[in-house]
Parts: C-alpha cells; structure tokens; sequence
C-alpha cells in the first residue's frame, strides 16, 4: 500500500530563536538591522526570520529548483519539508518516504570506516538486519570506493565522501528526495553516473526538490524554480520564466 | 540489467511506513502530546540503533587502543583497592568488610555520577544528526543510557573480583536488586530526557549539574556507610540518590531494604517521570533550533 508523494506547505514562516551566543552583540545587532530581518518574538527574543510566508503544493513527478543568495532560505526550507524544523508558524504536509540530502557528513561518522557507516545508515533508516548486507553490497558497487571500504572515512577524499553518501542515500529510494547543491560537486565520471541514478528515481514518479547555485544543474534537472529572496517567495513557476528574472535582477550565471 | 540502477528489492524503510508528516501552527497539549508519544514509541522501535550507536561509541572512545573499553575496568579497579585501603585507615574499619561495600558503591556511583554528565550533551552532541535527518529524539537519549549500562557492565567485573576475593557473596538475596535495577533504568531514561533537552536549551544547567553532582557525591553514602553518620541519620531519606542507591546496593550486599525507601525512591521517580515527559513534550519540537 504506497501512497502517492506529495507535499503540501501554506503560510510557513520559520523564525531562529537567538538564544546563545553573542544574540545580542552590537557587531550583530547591527548588521542585522541593515538586512531588515531582526525582529523580536511574541516574548521579546531576539528572532533571525529564515522563512517568512512560504507556500506551494508539489505533487508526483515534480521536479522543483530552489534559487536565491547565500542565506535566502534554502536550506532552512528543505530541512522544513524533512521534518527537521517544525514550524510555528503554518503547516506542513508532506507524504511519503523522505530523504534529505543537506549535510556533507549526513550523520557519518568519519571515525568508521565506510562499512560501518552503511550499517548504521541502515540501522538509521529502519532496515531490517536481513537487509543490511543488500545495502552494503549495492553501495560499495555504487561509490566505487574499492579497499577504502575498510578505512576510517577520515581518510576519504571529498569526492569519496560525496559519493558514498550519495549511493546510500539513493540507496533507500526515497519517494521524495531533498537535494542541497553540495551533493553535485562530485567528479565529473560520478557525476554521469549519479544523473543516471537519479533520473532513474525521479523517474519512478517522485519528487525531487533541489537547492543550487549552478543553472545548468537547474535547468537539466527541474521543471520548476522557486527564487527564495530574504526568506521570501520572489517568483514560482517554469524554469526559464524565474531563471530569466532570476538572472536579470542578480546579473549571474 | 544495469550496474547503476538502484536495488528494487530494499524493502521500505520503517520511516516510510508512517510516511505522513503534518505541521500545523498553535498545537493544543493534547496533539503535542501525542507527537512525544509517537517519538518515544519510534525511538523505541529502533532499540537497535541505539544500541549500535551505543556500543560504537565505546568503541570509538577506544579504538587503537589494546585493552579496549577494559581501561574503565582496570582504572575502576585500582581505584577501588586504593581507596580501600586508604578510607579503611582513615575510618579505621575492617578492609575485609569495607572494600566489597566501595567496590560496589563505586561502581553503581559511577554509573549515575557518568550518566548525569553524559546526559547533559545528550542532543548537544548530536547536532549533525539532529540537523541533517528526522530522528525520533528518543533515540539519542536511549543510547546515552545504553553507552552507560555498557559501561557499567564492564566495571562490574571489578565487583565480582573483590567479592570473590574476600568472599563475600550476598547469596540468592542478590536477585532482590533486580526491580532496583529496573527502576534505575526507568530514572536514567527520563533524566537523560529531561536534562539533555535542559542543558540544550540552558547552557548554564551543565557546569550547575556537574557541580550539584559533586557535592552529591559527598552527602551521599557512598564511600562511607549510612550507619556512620549516626544521630543524623534521619536526613538520608531527603537524599533522592540515597534512596535509589540503597534500592540496588543493599540487596547486594545481603542486607534489607526498608520499605520507605523504596517507597520514596518510587515516588522520587514519579515525579522526575512527570517533569521530564511535561517539559518533553514542550521541548521535542523546539530541540533542533537549540542545539
């Protein structure tokens, strides 16, 4: 019984409390007035706002690209459609089996070696004890990581890293994929391999909704664009409709 | 068929069968509240991460080195003889009839004394898992309290060799301590709940912990005996560790645990249970802006 993915958010607005640290250092203080994005909550806590009023409906086989600067609020949303941040603020309703691809280490500990980080992915994701060799074997092939299967991922090489990660997140077949664009910065030969990968799930009529700086990767990819602007939706709709504002406005490619 | 074509046979992961997830803003105590029970009932479920993640600490903790996690094991046990000896001489007491009651206060010290620090940075530490992928909360506290009984399971052997070697077995009595020890797990759990979400919140409560901690361990009868203290005995039932500590301990040592206090260890964790679910609650939500 697989229900059909789909993903349903309206009036979102995620706010980070300041609780430590310098919150209120003049340095920060200020800098942050400049952006306009310092505000107080309801008990008078210092606020960063990283999403503000952010609503879409994606539903199977949507392909959404997110665009915008650096702290536009791209990686806060993905973590919001995984689950990770639970807004006050709006609702979220996401269907399906998710997996999200946000941080290089993804939870890996670079103290095991990479077979014991596939264990324990698997352990992570739930899978029976019965599965785990399957899942070994099938990313071991993948990753093409050879002898370095047996060595502390500490002794990987960021490429190794991305691509070990890559194959055990794809490994599990999410209904729906979370992307942030560290993911594509593998070789060129792995890059080939993990389009292939990818378009092979995304074919299977999921949802892909992926963060990046590079157009190419946007317009290969995604049928769709969201320009995130300062936690705010800027423009929605068809790649080349956004991509063309997009660039206009931030004159870069 | 294609090398690069992603396995079809993996069966879906456990997450994926509860694969609806909703938000919605201004959640009434009741809706939170289920929200915690569905956490704690998926952290439980996945048992054996935690105890993967468990254990793989321990491990890390002494990877490369030859003697493994038998360094706690040695280190406690030649603690133990010294102080022995040295707190024999100074309390002027039999080292036959001391040294069995430290080696086991120590240890069962040790275990609570190691689990209020570790609890403390329970989510704290976790902040690259908790930030890169949905977890029941539930686990990580469950596998700071499993790391501690594995902990505890290899200073026990420190116990077993001083009991042995001055003979002083507590006979089928010992089975007593077994309920004692389920409540102790019980406490541990909605302590390590409790403070990590507290410390992860307030990064005040950690070094205040660790200080209470301290001075716990010297108003608590552990290197000396609950007798010593003579007229003012009366005051260690207000010493919540007290209570728990004789619950385990004096089974093991063939004696008799009075009723008080098991009940007010029992009603001690009561109300840890109550405050720690309520504020769990409240917090399980909130835990990945802390951290």
């Amino acid at each position: 019984m697989n229900t059909e993915a789909s993903i349903e958010i309206g009036g979102v607005s995620v706010s980070f409390p300041l609780y430590h640290g310098s919150a209120r250092s003049l340095k920060k203080t200020v800098a942050m007035a400049a952006t306009g994005r310092l505000g107080a909550d309801t008990h008078r806590r210092t606020v960063v706002r990283a999403l503000s009023d952010v609503g879409f409906t994606l539903s199977r086989g949507d392909r959404l690209g997110l665009v915008g600067s650096n702290g536009a609020g791209k990686t806060t949303l993905l973590r919001t459609l995984a689950g990770i941040y639970e807004p006050v603020v709006g609702h979220v309703r996401v269907q399906g089996s998710v997996t999200a691809l946000l941080d290089t280490s993804l939870g890996m500990n670079v103290d095991m070696n990479g077979r014991e980080n596939i264990l324990l992915r698997g352990l992570f994701n739930g899978l029976p004890r019965s599965a785990l060799p399957q899942l070994e074997r099938d990313v071991a092939e993948f990753a093409e990581l050879g002898d370095f299967l047996d060595l502390p991922v500490r002794m990987y090489s960021a490429g190794m890293v991305v691509r070990l990660g890559f194959a055990l997140a794809t490994a599990l077949r999410p209904q729906i994929l979370l992307m942030d664009e560290w993911f594509l910065a593998g070789d060129a030969n792995f890059l080939e391999k993990a389009k292939f990968r990818l378009e092979e799930m995304v074919r299977g009529a999921e949802i892909l909704v992926l963060s990046t700086h590079s157009m190419d990767i946007i317009r290969t990819w995604c049928t769709r664009v969201i320009w995130l602007d300062q936690g705010y939706i800027r423009a929605d709709g068809p790649t080349e409709e956004v991509l063309a504002q997009y660039l206009a406005e931030s004159g870069a490619d | 068929m294609n090398q690069h074509a992603p396995p079809a046979e993996l069966p879906l992961p456990l997450t994926a069968r509860h694969a609806v997830l909703e938000f919605k803003a201004d959640l009434s105590f009741g809706e939170r509240n289920r929200q915690a029970v569905e956490d704690l009932r998926a952290g439980l479920a996945l048992w054996r991460l935690s105890c993967a993640l468990a254990w793989l600490d321990i491990r890390l903790r002494y990877r490369g080195s030859m003697l493994g996690p038998f360094w706690l094991t040695l280190s406690t046990g030649i603690m133990v003889a010294m102080l022995g000896f040295l707190y024999a001489k100074l309390f002027k007491v039999d080292p036959r009839a001391y040294l069995p009651f430290l080696a086991l206060s120590q240890v069962l010290w040790a275990f609570m004394g190691t689990l209020v620090a570790e609890a403390c940075s329970t989510y704290i530490d976790m902040v690259g898992i908790i930030r890169s992928v949905r977890m029941p909360m539930s686990v990580f506290a469950a596998r700071t309290v499993v790391r501690n009984i594995l902990v505890l399971g290899h200073n026990v052997v420190v116990i077993v060799v001083v009991f042995a070697v001055f003979n002083t077995w507590p006979g089928w009595h010992a089975v007593l301590a077994i309920p004692g020890l389920l409540l102790w797990l019980i406490v541990s759990l909605s302590l390590t709940m409790l403070l990590g979400s507290l410390c992860a919140r307030f990064r005040d409560i950690a070094p205040i912990v660790n200080s209470l901690m301290q001075i716990a361990f010297f108003i608590t009868p552990v290197i000396w005996r609950p007798e010593q203290l003579g007229d003012y005995q009366f005051l260690l039932p207000f010493n919540p560790f007290y209570n728990l500590l004789e619950i385990v301990r004096a089974p093991l040592l063939g004696e008799h645990v009075a009723p008080s206090t098991w009940l007010i260890a029992l009603g001690f964790s009561a109300a840890l249970c109550v405050v720690s679910w309520m504020f769990f609650v409240r917090a399980r939500g909130r835990l990945a802006f802390w951290v």
